[in-house]
């Protein structure tokens, strides 16, 4: 192995080390700090309100992709009427979530890095922390507490979004009887189902905002070092995000029960 | 008020500062220079805890602030204010947000009070109407002196100037060099500016130190040390280069 590599295994666990304190600290003060309540509708606003675009146009397309290519293989074994079914379920427990907390990623976790980069390489953080703010405190608790709450809100969007887009083009477009579609997407849709893609999300969330937040806060100085800690937060968080969903479906699988 | 015992600080192979010890009296007016890159602003920054020393104290008020974690400096330092090199103004808001910020996170005055507040200092610094502008929207020197009355506003104890006067054109600097000692001489605060303008130095400081090698060269009155024949500090006070170093 060469010094190279041996380096660059000692900074990731170094880096992996160091964001798992943030989060330590993170969850420290929100349970012992009183948050800015300003700070938070302020960031539920903007990771929110700011990404219904992306989450309306996400949802509708892969609602309506799912339902067209279900039905071109249901259609096959005289199975149209399922169509709806598996596009809820699928929505529901894995493309909703993980197609979403993906564009989040993007669109919410590029720009806090940016921001907070910004903000480190200006010398803004330690102007907050000379103004007596705990950067954790200011900057960090906010957007992760608005993460939480806004995340599940976004992906519930996202698949009834996902849903309804797939109905009218089954019902409107693919011809699709629409009392066997809508009573087979109830049947065959468990509450279960949602309420693991919900939990997903929000765990998802939490991985967006803390790998945005620590790569914000630890980037180098300079234009570049801002551009890459960004670059890194968006692949680091979407790599987090599939992988976690592989372990998070497993054991939700396990504690929720098969449907 | 301030006592620093033989700091060090390394940055991976580089011995920044080597065994740095001063002391600053109660509202002492003191300046600290030194060449570009030579350690002044990490110095600076191990006041208000901001770095922390590889060895050494740095004790505030009696306290030894290196032993301190992050939320028990947080106290400590709402005694200092600082103006940093670049302003460090918070860009997402305005200048009166950003000159009242602590008084808004104290919620010790009401929001008309602290309007108050804000216009008293930003008069001070003569930009009385920018309230509601950006950072953006001020020019270098507009921007030093909103991190200045960001500073003072919320009457700190002891003020750190983090070059003051760099990137400003000489009657900026002088505005900014008349603004600090008013605020001294107001004030009675305890005031500590790095910087490498000779003529700020001069003004500003009732004591001078340099840094140099990483260590604290010297330790004198403004006028002696302008009036000093030793080689190192008066070459750098009348800004002759060593013709060693530019040979090509």
């Amino acid at each position: 192995m060469t010094s190279a590599t041996k380096d660059a295994i000692k900074d990731w666990f170094t880096g992996l080390g160091r964001g798992a304190i943030l989060c330590q600290q993170t969850i420290g003060s929100i349970c012992t700090i009183k948050p800015e309540w300003r700070n938070v509708v302020y960031q539920m606003y903007f990771i929110g309100v700011k990404s219904q675009s992306v989450v309306v146009i996400t949802g509708a397309f892969t609602g309506m992709v799912l339902c067209a290519q279900a039905y071109f293989q249901f259609h096959k074994i005289k199975m149209d009427t399922a169509t709806l079914a598996m596009v809820s379920v699928a929505m529901g427990s894995q493309l909703g979530p993980v197609l979403t907390s993906l564009m989040v990623s993007g669109r919410v976790g590029a720009a806090i890095t940016a921001e907070l980069g910004s903000m480190r390489v200006t010398e803004q953080v330690d102007a907050l922390r000379t103004l007596a703010a705990h950067p954790i405190d200011y900057l960090i608790v906010p957007r992760s507490m608005a993460m939480f709450f806004v995340m599940p809100l976004l992906t519930a969007e996202s698949i009834c979004i996902g849903i309804l887009s797939a109905y009218i083009l089954a019902v409107f477009f693919l011809g699709i009887n629409q009392t066997y579609l809508w009573y087979n997407m109830l049947h065959y849709t468990n509450g279960r189902d949602i309420f693991a893609g919900l939990i997903k999300a929000t765990i998802f969330g939490m991985i967006i905002v803390m790998t945005a937040c620590y790569k914000g806060l630890s980037c180098r100085d300079g234009a570049e070092g801002v551009g890459q800690a960004t670059t890194e937060a968006v692949v680091f968080s979407s790599i987090g995000i599939l992988i976690s969903n592989f372990f998070l479906t497993m054991m939700l699988n396990r504690l929720l029960g098969q449907p | 008020m301030i006592e620093v015992r033989n700091i060090k600080k390394r940055f991976g192979n580089h011995e920044v500062l080597k065994g740095v010890t001063f002391s600053i009296e109660k509202g002492e007016a003191i300046t600290i220079i030194g060449t570009s890159g030579g350690g002044k602003s990490v110095l600076l920054k191990h006041l208000i805890g901001l770095i922390a020393p590889d060895s050494g104290e740095v004790l505030v008020a009696g306290e030894n602030i290196d032993r301190m974690n992050e939320r028990q400096l947080l106290k400590v330092r709402r005694r200092f204010g600082m103006l940093f090199q670049g302003a460090a103004l918070f860009d997402s808001m305005t200048v009166a947000e950003n000159v009242g910020f602590v008084l808004d996170r104290e919620q010790k005055m009401t929001p008309a009070e602290i309007a108050k507040r804000v216009e008293e200092v930003l008069t001070l610094v003569n930009l009385n109407g920018t309230q509601k502008k950006k950072p953006s929207e001020l020019s270098g020197g507009m921007r030093k002196r909103v991190g200045l009355a960001r500073a003072i506003a919320y009457r700190p104890e002891i003020l750190l100037y983090d070059e003051p006067t760099t990137g400003l054109d000489p009657i900026a600097s002088d505005m900014i060099d008349q603004l600090i000692i008013r605020v001294v001489e107001e004030t009675k605060v305890t005031s500590i500016a790095v910087t490498h303008d000779m003529r700020s130095a001069r003004r500003i400081g009732k004591r001078i130190l340099m840094l140099h090698q990483g260590k604290i060269y010297t330790d004198q009155k403004p006028d002696d040390l302008f009036k000093s024949e030793d080689p190192i500090i008066h070459r750098f006070v009348n800004g002759i280069a060593d013709l060693k170093e530019t040979s090509l």
